[in-house]
């Protein structure tokens, strides 16, 4: 080998070596880089990444409580819980994530039907403030079908989830919604105004009636849970648990079997009946025709059933026996004859002649009688059993307005009385004051006139009439007309027993004369059972005694609407029937206020329906709590 | 050979004692040593990564094994003698590539498969890791040293080939890993350092041209690397859950199997190439450590190897094979620390997978080989 070549090599090694350590510098340098990043993320930043290690697997979930169950006084299931299953979306786990919804429900709906309203509706959820990867629902009550289609496709569905939840269930669905009200799902008015906490996991919520005023009760105090789960939000396991508090159960004094009753006595009329133990205000019947069913609002109706109900000329949306106000007609009647005899402006053994009209004034205008010819010589009792306009015509002329409505008044009339149904609405009772604020007017004798007997600027719902022929069958005595009964077993004589505000309520009032009660009564009872009582038809045959005043009010000013055809617009100008009463006679355990509309007279459309309720009342069968004692089963 | 000595001095003791046990078997026992602690190590993190699954684990041995034996057949071959078949090597190669690009079986959106009839199923480019290397060196062991440019750019132009054909696959990793094995080799043939300033300077100036040559997965990559919150539940998923888990890893790790991030499905790949951050999460900074040091070692013995090299071919390729682990090494880990944006690069000996492993293998392989033919002298 030439010492030139010899000599390149070796400065070719010796550069060569150079490079080697250089090389090793540069792995030195690189690996100190490497264990400068981790040392960062390890030790620096150890404790920002413990806390997002522990987000990423660590949920806290709210856990709903389940709601409080309703029953009837006999311990029948009104309102209940039943599992439905529903479908929802986790955006955040969809294929792109929330902007892949359109693909993930184009793919869905190949699997189960999705209409454009589900569609619609649940892109207005997605836009309500939610926690990640929270599911977002889509459709509800899915079959057992839909389920298992579902459950087949869920590899190709990433993101989709069938959630099991409690949902209401109202079991005797039909006529008891108007008495019961119902849950549906939180909207974003009522969002703002619940508990946050409380409600983080409840997605139902009392809209109306009693589910809506015992919304506290019911419902119950959230739990939570801090849960491990997957990076698919599947629950591995329940890292610590607080369990919820279920809502209370509640027992209404409602009766489902008279219920029931005056549903199918309402069906395919127009009306109310309302019916209340007078022995303790309960209510024992509730219903309002037409009505409609209450389990499809838990869910989510459609837009176009709603659109129906909304629409339908028949009002059934419209609860008659909570805010129907109608002209409470001649049941006012022994009210009126009450007001003239305690006040002591009529004495107890006024009487008239009827010649069939009354006149205010000489050569005036006529108030006609209902009978033509007149009834002759008439006295209270006359009056009431054969319900004589002209009697009243004369002695509220004679008293005037303030009497009457200071003693209507006392029967509950133009104030909310009944606890515990939040839509209930006063109605009307005119005095000087209210006509002079509302119709800017002053009171003229003709007002007087129309009011005695129950016409003209008056008007009560059926539940405050059923409320006066409590009072009445009472003899004066009030008990807080209420739905409740019972709370978790424990009796509700107020709802101020369970720390909520008792509405006004008028004293008891007693006659000055105790007797004169009896002579009312004793005329209502001729009502029924009198040679010429009104509703001596409703009241014969009977193995007991009974009271009460059918009445029938003209139906005035119905707007005319040209859609309608003559036969309805007919129809609709037919006179209300009412009847008020009780039964027995004696130590009452039913009083009732019952109103068709545009049925005709009181005697022929409501008192056949009261006699019945009464029937039902007094005669089924054994398993009867007539005085309203807590029934805790 | 005073020089020899004076840069290697513990050599000496070694060439008292003759050709002994080790070179007999054309064996290294440091590298064997430290590759069988870097196997056992990552097989028990593998266990983990893979979801407490034996049958991974026993595959993955299973492969190992064969890794082993190809590497104690390549330690056999004097490769010195075979240089003259590396051409007819790397034709081979590049027409196998040929065939990937025609024939291949494509898997996840990319075709780097061969399926021959009779064979199993490989990637040819794998191969191109130990080819290309080879084949450079052999070029410029027979031409002058320093190379003149003109064999520069012809080396350039055989190194560039397989790595345009591989990035087009696409395989960004392997084509990364083979041209820079490639520019290892030129490098070590004693480039100027002119030549190496002004190549450097150029590829600053051409990085722009790489980006318009990008796929848009890859350069979604990219962007990804440089501000992963841009889009932390899709392409940036991958790496903030893989900094999630090597951070809340902290110094001690959570224990073995006790990761939440990798048995939570949070960590994606963890049994293939974020294997590293499995790791870090169950056995903290020390087990990070311990791994880093494991590999520093291969490394260190890696340069030994190339000090102890008397051939120009030889010291160019061990030089090439040991910095390519390094890349291997720095590249995984890198990615999975946040460092580096996502390129396929496995964890050398640790990640699932046969192919690497086998490559990995065959390349030390080559290292004991050179080191075994190193100049003996008593």
């Amino acid at each position: 080998m030439p010492w030139s070549k010899m000599d390149t090599q070796r400065k070719e090694v010796s550069q060569f070596k150079t490079r080697l350590w250089l090389a090793l510098l540069l792995i030195l340098l690189v690996f100190a880089g490497l264990i400068t990043r981790l040392v960062y993320l390890q030790v620096v930043q150890h404790e920002r990444y413990v806390t997002e290690s522990n987000d990423n697997r660590q949920q806290l979930q709210a856990i709903a409580p389940t709601r409080g169950l309703i029953y009837d006084t006999n311990g029948n299931l009104l309102a209940g819980n039943r599992a439905s299953h529903s479908l929802a979306l986790v955006p955040e786990m969809l294929v792109g994530g929330r902007r892949g919804i359109d693909a993930a429900l184009a793919e869905l709906a190949q699997v189960v039907a999705i209409d454009a309203d589900d569609i619609k509706r649940f892109k207005r959820r997605l836009n309500q403030p939610r926690r990640p990867f929270s599911p977002v629902a889509l459709r509800f009550q899915l079959d057992a079908e839909e389920i298992a289609k579902i459950t087949v496709n869920q590899h190709r569905l990433p993101g989709v989830r069938v959630v099991p939840e409690l949902v209401r269930y109202y079991p005797m669905d039909d006529g008891f919604v108007h008495a019961l009200g119902y849950v549906g799902r939180i909207n974003d008015r009522e969002l703002a105004k619940l508990d946050a906490t409380n409600y983080s996991a409840t997605h139902h919520v009392g809209k109306l009636g009693v589910e809506r005023y015992y919304e506290a009760e019911l419902h119950g105090t959230v739990g939570r849970q801090t849960v491990e789960t997957n990076a698919r939000g599947r629950v591995l396991q329940v890292l610590d648990r607080l369990e919820p508090m279920p809502g209370q159960n509640i027992t209404l004094f409602l009766d489902a079997q008279l219920q029931q009753k005056a549903v199918q006595l309402l069906a395919g009329k127009r009306g109310a009946i309302v019916a209340i133990d007078p022995n303790t205000g309960g209510i024992l019947a509730m219903a309002s025709a037409p009505s409609y069913g209450a389990n499809q609002f838990v869910t989510g109706i459609s837009s176009a059933n709603y659109k129906a109900l909304r629409e339908s000329a028949d009002l059934p949306l419209f609860n008659r026996a909570l805010r129907g106000r109608y002209p409470p007609a001649s049941t006012i009647k022994p009210v009126i004859a009450i007001a003239g005899i305690d006040s002591g402006i009529i004495a107890r053994n006024f009487s008239i002649w009827d010649p069939g009209y009354y006149q205010l004034t000489e050569g005036g205008r006529l108030y006609r009688d209902w009978k033509k010819g007149g009834h002759g010589r008439v006295n209270i009792h006359k009056s009431i059993v054969e319900s004589v306009d002209t009697f009243y015509y004369a002695i509220s002329h004679i008293m005037g307005n303030e009497p009457m409505a200071n003693y209507l008044a006392r029967f509950g009339l133009g104030q909310v009385t009944i606890a515990d149904q939040p839509e209930a609405t006063q109605a009307v009772l005119p005095t000087k004051q209210w006509k002079r604020i509302n119709r800017n007017a002053s009171w003229f004798p003709g007002d007087s006139l129309n009011m005695g007997i129950g016409q003209g600027f008056l008007s009560a719902t059926p539940t405050q009439l059923a409320t006066m022929a409590m009072v009445l069958a009472n003899k004066g005595q009030w008990h807080q007309v209420r739905m409740i009964k019972a709370i978790d077993g424990k009796a509700v004589n107020k709802v101020s027993d369970i720390g909520r505000k008792d509405p006004a309520q008028p004293a008891n009032l007693v006659l000055k004369r105790s007797s004169d009660w009896n002579k009312v009564h004793a005329a209502m009872v001729d009502v029924m059972h009198g040679k010429k009582g009104t509703a001596r038809g409703s009241g014969a045959n009977s193995s007991y005694k009974m009271a009460g005043k059918t009445g029938t009010a003209q139906v005035l000013g119905i707007k005319q609407d040209g859609t309608y055809d003559a036969a309805i617009i007919a129809e609709r100008f037919r006179d209300h029937g009412l009847y008020i009463g009780w039964a027995p006679a004696k130590n009452p355990v039913i009083a009732i206020a019952v109103i068709i509309e545009n049925g005709g007279g009181g005697s022929s459309a409501a008192a056949p329906l009261a006699r019945k309720m009464f029937d039902a009342r007094m005669l089924a069968g054994p398993n009867k709590d007539s005085k309203g004692g807590v029934n805790d089963g | 050979m005073a020089d020899f000595q004076r840069l290697a001095p513990e050599a000496i003791k070694h060439f008292r004692q003759g050709p002994g046990f080790w070179v007999k078997l054309k064996l290294d026992p440091w590298l064997l040593i430290l590759v069988i602690a870097i196997m056992a190590f990552g097989l028990v993190v593998l266990y983990s990564g893979s979801g407490a699954s034996e049958a991974a684990v026993n595959k993955q041995l299973a492969r190992y094994a064969v890794a082993f034996l190809g590497m104690v057949v390549i330690t056999q071959i004097n490769l010195r003698r075979v240089q003259r078949w590396m051409p007819l090597l790397y034709i081979g190669g590049v027409l196998l590539l040929l065939a990937v690009f025609l024939f291949g079986v494509e898997a996840k959106g990319a075709q780097r498969w061969l399926a021959i009839p009779g064979l199993p199923r490989f990637q040819p480019s794998e191969i191109m890791k130990l080819v290309v290397p080879l084949t450079l060196a052999w070029y410029l062991a027979s031409r002058p040293r320093p190379p003149h440019l003109v064999h520069v750019l012809a080396a350039l132009v055989l190194l560039a080939v397989p790595v345009v054909m591989i990035a087009k696959q696409p395989d960004l990793g392997t084509a990364l890993l083979i041209g820079s094995s490639g520019v290892f080799v030129i490098f070590f043939a004693g480039l100027l350092w002119r030549y190496v300033i002004a190549a450097m300077v150029l590829g600053a100036a051409a990085l722009p041209l790489l980006w318009i040559g990008m796929r848009d997965y890859q350069k979604q990559r990219v962007l990804t690397f440089l501000d992963p919150e841009s889009d932390p539940l899709g392409s940036g998923w991958n790496i903030i859950q893989s900094k999630i888990a090597i951070g809340s890893g902290g110094i001690n790790g959570k224990g073995w199997l006790q990761g939440t991030q990798s048995h939570l499905d949070f960590l994606p790949e963890t049994h293939t190439d974020f294997i590293f951050a499995v790791l870090a999460e169950e056995f903290g900074l020390i087990g990070v450590c311990l791994l880093l040091g494991l590999y520093f070692l291969v490394l260190v013995r890696g340069l030994i190897i190339c000090a102890y090299a008397a051939h120009p071919f030889d010291r160019m390729l061990a030089a090439s094979l040991t910095l390519t682990f390094f890349v291997y090494v720095v590249v995984n880990i890198g990615m999975v620390s946040g460092l580096l944006p996502v390129v396929g690069v496995p964890l050398p000996l640790v990640s699932y997978g046969g192919t690497s492993a086998v490559t990995l293998m065959a390349s030390l392989g080559l290292l004991m080989s050179i080191h075994a033919r190193r100049p003996q002298r008593i």
